[in-house]
């Protein structure tokens, strides 16, 4: 138990990607919380790729943990922009409310 | 022992501010449990030995995403109470759902152990810290193999930063704006006059 592996860090990131999930679900109103969530599970799979890469001796796993790293903050900067555009034509970030596609 | 300890620490911390992202009251507590859950999963990154990591996630993910969710909680005018009404309403298939995938990777994890053949095929191995810093061993690989999956991600975040700028970008109307070149091109209402000594104009 007080050894740490692979294992801890496995499960640790398997909490943290199930936690998101339940987020998504739990707060369908607010799509800044559901943003959260993405961020949350995108961390949880970054943990994972670098106890990985620790686990191997491998250096790839941090390398493409750099990469998703980037593609998270591009998503997090497009998927706030999107939401401010859209506050300002609806009032309103409640997804049930998101149903109007035509524009 | 201190190496276990910290792990435990960081990772129960980690765990907690994650619920607590995900069921806070107000959003502006959602932000700050995010990054605290940033800040001790950056611990956890040291713990395993990639320093660079964990510095890139305190700057990037708290430095950068974590402020910009900040300011969009702040300027978004919503009635935050009044959004979490029908709260639990999703609470039960949430559970449900969020249940099985636990259980799965649980199950996924039990039966899993690392194949053999893996442990060899290593395709970049690690330095020995004593002779190169993480920073260095992952710059050594990411200019040189990952060159243009580098470029590549350097693209994306070019294209996301045009995209954002012309998204929220708008001309707005009834602003008054100094237009200089107007200013300094006018000639009608502006004259030169000659004063003579002892009289005013």
């Amino acid at each position: 138990m007080l050894e740490i592996g692979l294992g801890h860090y496995l499960t640790l990131a398997a909490i943290l990607f199930t936690l998101g999930i339940f987020g998504i679900f739990l707060n369908r109103k607010n799509v800044i919380i559901i943003l959260m969530s993405v961020e949350l599970m995108l961390l949880a799979v970054n943990i994972n790729f670098v106890a990985f890469s620790a686990e191997l001796n491998d250096l790839v796993g941090q390398v493409f943990a750099v990469f998703i790293l980037t593609v998270a903050a591009a998503e997090a900067a497009i998927g706030l922009a999107i939401l401010v555009i859209y506050f300002r034509s609806r009032g309103s970030i409640a997804v049930e409310d998101i149903n109007m596609m035509k524009g | 022992m201190i190496e276990s300890l910290a792990f435990y620490m960081f990772a129960t911390i980690t765990v907690a501010s994650g619920a607590l992202v995900i069921s806070a009251r107000n959003p502006v507590h959602s932000v700050l449990f995010l990054i605290l859950a940033f800040f001790n999963s950056a611990g956890l990154f040291v713990l395993l030995g990639a320093e660079f990591l964990a510095m890139i996630l305190v700057v990037v993910y708290v430095g950068a995403v974590a402020v910009l969710f900040m300011f969009v909680v702040m300027m978004l005018d919503i009635n935050y109470v009044e959004m979490r009404q029908g709260f639990l309403q999703y609470l039960p298939i949430g559970v449900v759902i969020g249940l099985i995938l636990l259980v799965e990777l649980i199950f996924m994890l039990g039966g899993w152990h690392l194949a053999p053949v893996l442990v060899v095929s290593v395709s970049a191995p690690m330095p020995a810290p004593i002779n190169i810093t993480n920073t260095q061993a992952l710059g050594q690989l990411l200019y040189t193999h990952y060159i243009y999956l580098f470029q590549a991600a350097g693209m994306i975040l070019l294209v996301a930063m045009v995209g954002a700028i012309v998204l929220t970008h708008r001309k707005r109307t009834g602003v008054k704006k100094q237009i200089i070149v107007d200013q300094i091109a006018r000639t009608d209402s502006v004259e030169l006059v000659k004063v003579e000594t002892g009289k005013g104009i």
